[in-house]
């Protein structure tokens, strides 16, 4: 009995150790998503230690929040805190960006720094109903009308995308960048050798993918281990069979996701994805454009930040390894996802943060960042001559498509209707239940869009 | 005067802790069950309860539904292999070989690593175009399976608005696991067997018991409450997992290897969903309270008995 009792005892002693170990570990694990987050106020802290002096004597800092942090959007930021600080060196730039695909883990750290009462000085967010429905209906950020006036840029961005910005005539944030959402990017060898020519329609996207399927090649590459990349597919598609005006209904409600094309449109989605690899689920966004780069894949449906993949990661070349065309249907039609700065409210150095949204807007600022993001710049009056070939044809193409705002990336509607649409995609791939999906996106249209 | 002050003593000496306690734990859990009664559903914060309609729509999600698939699936094979495995490492540990202590560092080092960590090597290890499917391919497999990326379901019994069964994906997530924890299992084990006393071996050798009759009957017995506390930390583990889903696999095609805290996770900080998250948070404690209650209300009549 006593044995049995003192075996009792080691055995939870042990386990009230282990427990503790597995406390802490545990705890690191979990903080690898929010480790950024934790890291995020080190900076500043830090500067705040070494700078005392100059503070007090100059204009202080400003704290600005990105999840620019991949290879050539990081260039491109440093390239901007570096034409800023020539600017306004009395001023001291943190750079608290936090890593992870299209901002992802960013902007849940954000939410718990805005939340908590702690905000950055400026921070990134994407245009539309990301800033609008998000950050304005929740009254956390300032309206930038003085400086849209004082710096004239309702005339220098495009109606369409000051639209996106704004709610009820106020400005509420800063474009910077432009990037394509409807984008099929293909391997030019493949369809060279056997002589096909980029899809334009969903006809000759299904007539190419047969006749490439046929060959032993897989038509169509597609890492959805985060949906958002089988979603933005889907949003092209909605694009496609509905066209822009159509498209933008769904977001405000005018037209219900009951429509017969919508269902159609799914459909033609479910179709598409049975040319996709096997191991989609296991693939990000970069490993599935690897697939076309190794000419394992032809086509790759993606935004054209693929292209500075492409170009910068895996020094292809633009036209002779890899070439492009808008997304079956959508020829004149443009995805736009806009990059965007806004100011919280309570910021703690809000002048300098206007001065920061100052360069971000200017033709100076927008010529040095986007050349090494990739992007091309949101202002009409940018120089051309500084981007690639891809760059000046979107450039052109930005001035005459039709604008629609994409759902993937949150421009469109609601965060809470975006993660509804991931999860109703994440199964759709698989199990192809269009009725299933229709409901699915009725009902996130119903909670989330009014 | 004297007795007082020395029966206030103690009292102000806990008293830290134990406020620390009731705001940082107990209150914190209230807030989060309070949260979850209401329809803070987007950033604007919200203190308008709306009852159990978090709960309602969570039950009838199917990404919830397929979780608590998938945590019942994970919980049983994890506890079961891990424990398995300990057991088999411990006896072969303890058959008195060369280099014992040797072999026990081995088995207990995955232990070291972070989930976060062994979710990424077994990312690799298991992904179907690469990993261990090559060296398959090598010997002539055909039929290569394609483990984490698989999204069959067997058998499927279709329940509520999903199919219920064993997601053939969570196999390769719990292989993980068990790779991890079995080491674990192994020191537990060990640490019982070497406990049992070498008479109670002896006495069961004399009386005619054969070596397998003897670990049945004899050592098996003893090690039940080893067994039990095993049960208890693997179970937690099991069902709070977030961070070895989360760098392996992610929720999944279809959400086969999803579980509630990769989805509470998902829906409070990216879809701001925050009463629902609130909700999952709830329905999680609740489960790893079932589970831990009736341990602590045993082991603290034992301890009074």
């Amino acid at each position: 009995m006593k044995r049995k009792l003192g075996l009792i005892l080691s055995a939870v002693a042990l386990t009230g150790m282990v427990l503790t170990g597995c406390g802490g570990k545990n705890n690191g694990g979990n903080a690898s998503p929010s480790a950024s987050a934790s890291s995020t106020p080190a900076p500043s802290a830090s500067a705040s230690a070494s700078a005392p002096a100059s503070q007090a004597a100059s204009g202080g800092k400003v704290e600005i929040f990105s999840w620019w942090t991949g290879a050539g959007e990081e260039a491109g930021l440093k390239g901007l805190i570096a034409l800023f600080s020539s600017k306004h060196p009395e001023i001291e730039v943190i750079n608290a960006a936090v890593a992870g695909g299209a901002g992802t883990n960013a902007k849940a750290v954000l939410a718990s720094r805005m939340q908590g009462g702690d905000p950055p000085d400026a921070f990134q967010v994407h245009g539309g109903a990301e800033l609008n429905t998000g950050w304005v209906a929740a009254d956390k950020v300032i309206d930038l009308n003085d400086l849209y006036a004082s710096e004239g840029w309702k005339d220098k961005f495009p109606k369409d995308l000051v639209d996106m910005v704004s709610k009820d005539g106020k400005a509420y944030s800063v474009p910077v960048n432009i990037h394509r959402g409807n984008v099929v990017f293909y391997n030019k060898k493949i369809f060279d050798d056997n002589k096909l020519s980029a899809p334009k329609t969903f006809d000759e996207f299904f007539k190419v993918a047969d006749a490439l399927k046929a060959k032993g090649v897989t038509p169509l590459a597609l890492g959805d281990k985060e949906p958002w990349t089988a979603t933005m597919i889907l949003e092209n598609v909605l694009l496609g069979e509905l066209g822009a005006d159509d498209y933008k209904k769904l977001w405000t409600g005018e037209l219900s996701f009951d429509d017969a094309k919508v269902k159609k449109s799914l459909e033609t989605f479910k179709k598409m994805i049975s040319y996709i690899n096997q191991d989609h689920a296991a693939r990000n966004w970069q490993d599935a454009a690897q697939l076309v780069a190794k000419g394992e894949a032809a086509m790759n449906i993606m935004g054209d930040w693929a292209k500075g993949y492409f170009t910068t990661d895996l020094k292809l070349v633009a036209n002779k390894d890899f070439g492009w065309v808008a997304t079956p249907n959508t020829t004149g039609s443009f995805m736009v996802i806009t990059d965007t700065f806004a100011i919280p409210k309570g910021a703690k150095n809000e002048a300098n943060a206007k001065e920061w949204l100052k360069v971000l807007g200017s033709v100076e600022g927008q010529d040095v960042f986007n050349p090494l993001k990739g992007s091309i710049p949101a202002r009409i009056d940018a120089d051309k001559s500084k981007y690639d070939v891809y760059g000046q044809q979107t450039i052109e193409e930005f001035k005459t498509a039709k604008l629609a705002p994409s759902m993937a990336h949150g421009s469109a509607a609601p965060e809470g209707f975006t993660t509804q649409a991931n999860q109703a995609v994440n199964i759709f791939v698989t199990n192809g239940d269009v009725d299933q999906a229709l409901k699915a996106l009725k009902a996130a249209q119903a909670s989330s869009i009014k | 005067m004297l007795q007082k002050s020395e029966r206030a003593i103690p009292v102000l000496m806990i008293l830290p802790s134990v406020i620390a306690i009731a705001i940082f734990v107990y209150g914190f859990i209230s807030w989060t069950g309070y949260v979850s009664f209401t329809d803070w559903n987007t950033l604007v914060k919200s203190t308008h309860l709306v009852g159990f309609d978090n709960y309602k729509f969570l039950f009838q999600d199917f990404r919830f539904q397929s979780d608590l698939r998938n945590t019942l699936a994970f919980t049983v094979l994890f506890i079961g292999l891990t424990m398995l495995c300990g057991l088999f490492l411990a006896r072969m540990v303890d058959s008195k070989i060369k280099g014992e202590s040797f072999f026990r560092n081995v088995f207990i080092f995955p232990m070291a690593l972070s989930f976060i960590v062994t979710g990424v090597v077994w990312q690799w290890v298991l992904n179907p175009t690469t990993g261990v499917n090559l060296v398959l391919k090598s010997l002539g497999v055909t039929h290569l399976p394609k483990w984490f990326t698989s999204t069959e379901i067997v058998p499927k019994i279709h329940i509520g608005s999903i199919d219920f069964g064993l997601p053939i994906a969570v196999i390769a997530v719990a292989l993980a696991a068990v790779w991890q924890m079995s080491g674990f299992a192994m020191a537990m084990y060990l640490a019982g067997l070497r406990s049992v006393s070498d008479d109670l071996r002896e006495a069961a050798r004399v009386d005619g018991a054969t070596e397998s009759q003897i670990f049945r009957k004899v050592i098996l017995p003893q090690l039940k409450p080893i067994s039990m506390s095993l049960i208890i930390i693997l179970a937690h583990i099991s069902l709070k997992i977030f961070d070895l889903i989360y760098a392996m696999t992610g929720p999944g095609a279809m959400f086969v290897t999803d579980v509630p805290g990769v989805y509470m996770f998902e829906t409070t900080f990216r879809g701001n969903h925050y009463a629902q998250g609130a909700g999952i948070a709830m329905i999680m404690l609740l489960l790893v309270s079932v589970l831990i209650v009736p341990y602590l209300v045993s082991s603290f009549r034992k301890e009074r008995g």
